[in-house]
């Protein structure tokens, strides 16, 4: 798979991304977003990192702008103000980062390494350039169209090279025969790991529930991602089928070089399987930590009880399970 | 059991039904009191006398009342009870429609290319030349307008009520370069079709923002807009009066006139127009079955699983990294290049056009065709140009029913009310169209498992050093 650290590029500046250890290096990093509906300020001055390889929770009260944060991650809105970087590949492009919001263009590519201002970039070409994919809190899956379709849809930009923009795919030449198998062999094998391989060919719409969300997040994950944002993953399902989400998740992270942002209502999965919980409230961030940090935060207490914070005894959040 | 509930329950069925028909009624006065029961003739002297018509209003209101009556009686509760027994399995009517549908598309197939001679040898040469340009030709245009906004509503989702503007760019196209540089149909007709196309793409980028009812407004604009320039730049495309004498499509460069030169002459035939409406007839049907295979051909390719991705949600689209403005710019020019190659067919046929042939109207026709066809099915699309054009012509042929209403009767005025009719009854009885069901553009089961190995985690990328989350 990866190359080891060894063969990274050499280490010029002491507080070199490549000096820290794997976990450290941020994959995407927000700084001082802030979004403004008219009067309303959904997010206020929020920054956070997301390291490669973690899977990192964005938590907070109903209607605290976790999903306004994923829109301006993904492209959906403009941010007001601030900076939404993300980077892949070798980490030394990160010392880019200064040069290029100078430069105001959208991207830095290296030789292999890609540092990329989302807050410039239109939504599709965060997907397909930035290589952000998402899933959304009510399931978009494309209900009409087979399972299978949905997966290949997915697949769109690289079948769209493959084909030649229709034209060759249209002659029946063989190259796209190929592209075309291969994909179908991409979406089998997540087909596979989601266990619909059976529903294959039954519209996405008559999946049940906890179906058609494992389908969205491998559907999401066929346009090859770096960073996954799942929108609530586990809302609606059953403890079990949410245990089967997290190991779903880090099977993801382990085994696809894929980083995962989530956001997460249920506690009990987002304590269980994040490495690092970001807390927002009212548009701004009251925490940011390991999980272990967050169960016992004070502010984090309050912000879910709602009581005042010198009220805050010291305690757990009480996980739901 | 059953019998004692059904005693008591008809007595109050009687009553209902009673009620029913008398409000009925009341509502059917109401309506018919001002449209049926008055009537202005004018007289000899030139004036308008107000006649009045009530045993016809006294008729129609009967029979209205009856007819709700025998509903609300019979029907009503019939329906009810078929709605209350447990749906037949698939039984031998499932069996009976996987039959039919497999021999449909052949056999409807066969019988469009056997049409011409079927037509000669039946109805001779003179009655022919009707059967097939007024009944082919005719219902296959229609057919492939139908096919190509098929491309633009059924697949891609974009509610197109202009497009007969692209209808009215090829007719114009052709008419005017063959009238004023003498080029020729083949090779016009592909340069008409991408001056539609062209046109397609030029109206599409400022409109393809919009979405659902704000797109079919402005797309209604836009043909109406064509129209009104087609009609006031008077000094290019003749205004009302239209553009006449336009050559007519020569067989490869053989003319189909009487002279010695002519196709007839060539063939050592008896000269007949009749050759030249074959011909046209073979044309029409040949761009109608490229405009389906090349739909055929899309669906399978990315771009036509896009367009439907569109159809279905644009914001998940979007996030999967399609570009939806491209994708639906091609769903709209390849949509408008069909119709180019229509309207571009259409003038050569008919030798002259004028901004009349090109109004909203037919916009909607075409539309209605698609949506009564269900939208993204060939055959349904085919089968409702088939009705609603090859109804109109035959309503042309009923002379007979003047004989029961009278000679003043004419059935084509009555054509829009028996579209309106057609179009509630498909509505209530499937509302997604004659054909609504999906054939999916790729089958896992075509695809069995490769003896090579299978896919793996993704290695093409250069990955930053460690991406494992958490230790070495």
């Amino acid at each position: 798979m990866s190359a080891p650290s060894s063969s990274a590029a050499p280490v010029a500046g002491a507080p070199h991304p490549a000096a820290l250890s794997p976990s450290q290096i941020p994959i995407l990093r927000v700084e001082h977003l802030t979004m403004r509906f008219g009067g309303l300020v959904a997010i206020n001055d929020f920054s956070f990192t997301a390291g490669h390889g973690d899977i990192t929770a964005l938590i907070g009260p109903n209607g605290a702008g976790k999903t306004t944060v994923f829109n301006c991650i993904t492209g959906f809105y403009k941010p007001t103000e601030g900076r939404i970087a993300l980077q892949f590949g070798d980490p030394v492009v990160w010392d880019e980062l200064e040069a290029l919001t100078e430069r105001g263009t959208r991207s830095v590519a290296r030789a292999n390494g890609m540092l990329f201002l989302l807050e410039r970039m239109p939504d599709y070409l965060v997907t397909q350039k930035a290589r952000v994919a998402r899933t959304f809190q009510n399931i978009r899956l494309f209900q009409g169209m087979t399972v299978l379709e949905n997966l290949l849809v997915a697949q769109h930009n690289p079948l769209m090279w493959a084909s030649g923009f229709t034209a060759l795919g249209a002659l029946g030449l063989r190259s796209y025969a190929r592209a075309e198998r291969a994909a179908i062999d991409k979406a089998r094998y997540w087909l596979d790991k989601i266990n619909l391989a059976e529903r294959a060919d039954d519209p996405a719409g008559e999946l049940p529930y906890g179906g058609q969300r494992r389908l969205e997040i491998a559907r999401a994950m066929c346009t090859d991602p770096v960073l996954l944002c799942l929108d609530e993953p586990a809302a609606g399902l059953n403890p079990n089928e949410s245990a089967e989400l997290g190991r779903y998740l880090h099977a993801i992270r382990d085994e696809h070089a894929t980083s995962i942002l989530l956001i997460e209502h249920d506690m009990t999965v987002v304590m269980e399987i994040s490495d690092h919980v970001v807390v927002l409230d009212h548009g701004q961030k009251i925490a940011d930590g390991t999980p272990e940090e967050i169960r016992n935060d004070p502010k984090v207490i309050a912000a879910y009880l709602g009581v005042e914070e010198d009220e805050v005894a010291d305690g757990g959040i009480e996980t739901r399970s | 059991m059953v019998q004692e509930a059904s005693r008591p329950a008809s007595r109050v069925d009687l009553v209902r039904a009673l009620r029913e028909a008398a409000i009925t009624a009341l509502i059917a006065f109401g309506m018919f009191l001002p449209l049926i029961g008055f009537n202005t003739v004018q007289n000899i002297h030139n004036e308008l006398v107000l006649e009045t018509r009530w045993p016809l209003l006294a008729a129609l209101v009967g029979i209205i009342a009856v007819g709700r009556f025998l509903y609300a009686l019979l029907m009503a509760p019939w329906l009810a009870r078929r709605a209350m027994r447990p749906r037949k399995q698939h039984g031998e009517g499932a069996v009976w429609r996987a039959r039919l549908g497999r021999w449909l598309i052949p056999f409807t197939l066969g019988f469009a290319v056997v049409y011409p001679p079927l037509a000669l040898s039946v109805v001779g040469f003179q009655g022919a030349v009707k059967w097939i340009d007024n009944f082919g030709v005719q219902i296959l245009i229609y057919v492939m307008l139908g096919w190509g906004l098929n491309i633009v509503v059924g697949l891609a989702g974009l509610l197109d009520l202009g497009y007969v503007a692209f209808y009215a760019v090829g007719a114009y196209s052709y008419a005017l370069l063959a009238k004023t540089f003498g080029l020729s149909f083949w090779l016009l007709l592909p340069l008409a079709g991408c001056l539609a196309a062209f046109w397609g793409i030029l109206l599409g980028f400022p409109v393809l923002r919009l979405r659902g009812d704000y797109l079919a407004i402005v797309t209604l604009a836009f043909g109406e807009i064509i129209r009104l320039v087609l009609i006031n730049w008077v000094p290019v495309t003749n205004g009302y009066a239209g553009i006449s004498s336009i050559p007519r499509p020569t067989f490869f460069g053989i003319p189909f006139n009487a002279s010695d030169e002519g196709f007839a002459a060539r063939l050592g035939l008896e000269f007949s127009p009749i050759y030249r409406t074959i011909f046209l007839y073979y044309l029409i049907l040949a761009l109608a079955l490229v405009t389906a295979a090349v739909t055929l051909r899309l669906r399978r390719l990315p771009i036509g699983r896009a367009w439907e991705a569109l159809r279905e949600d644009e914001i998940a689209c979007r996030s999967l990294g399609i570009n939806t403005t491209n994708t639906k710019l091609t769903a709209f020019a390849m949509g408008a290049m069909f119709a180019g190659f229509a309207g571009s067919f259409f003038a050569a046929r008919q030798g002259f056009i004028s901004p009349e042939s090109f109004t909203f109207m037919e916009s909607a026709v075409i539309v209605a065709i698609v949506v009564l066809g269900g939208m993204g099915s060939l055959l349904g699309v085919a089968i409702a140009a088939v009705i609603m054009i090859g109804g109109t012509e035959i309503m042309r042929e009923l002379d007979f029913l003047k004989v029961v209403f009278g000679n003043e009767f004419d059935p084509t005025q009555y054509r829009m009310l028996l579209f309106g009719f057609a179009m509630v009854l498909i509505m209530v009885w499937k509302p997604r169209g004659l054909i609504a069901t999906r054939e999916p553009s790729a089958l896992l089961s075509d695809y069995p498992v490769a003896a090579t190995a299978p896919l793996g985690p993704r290695s093409d990328v250069a990955e930053p050093p460690l991406v494992r989350g958490h230790g070495p």
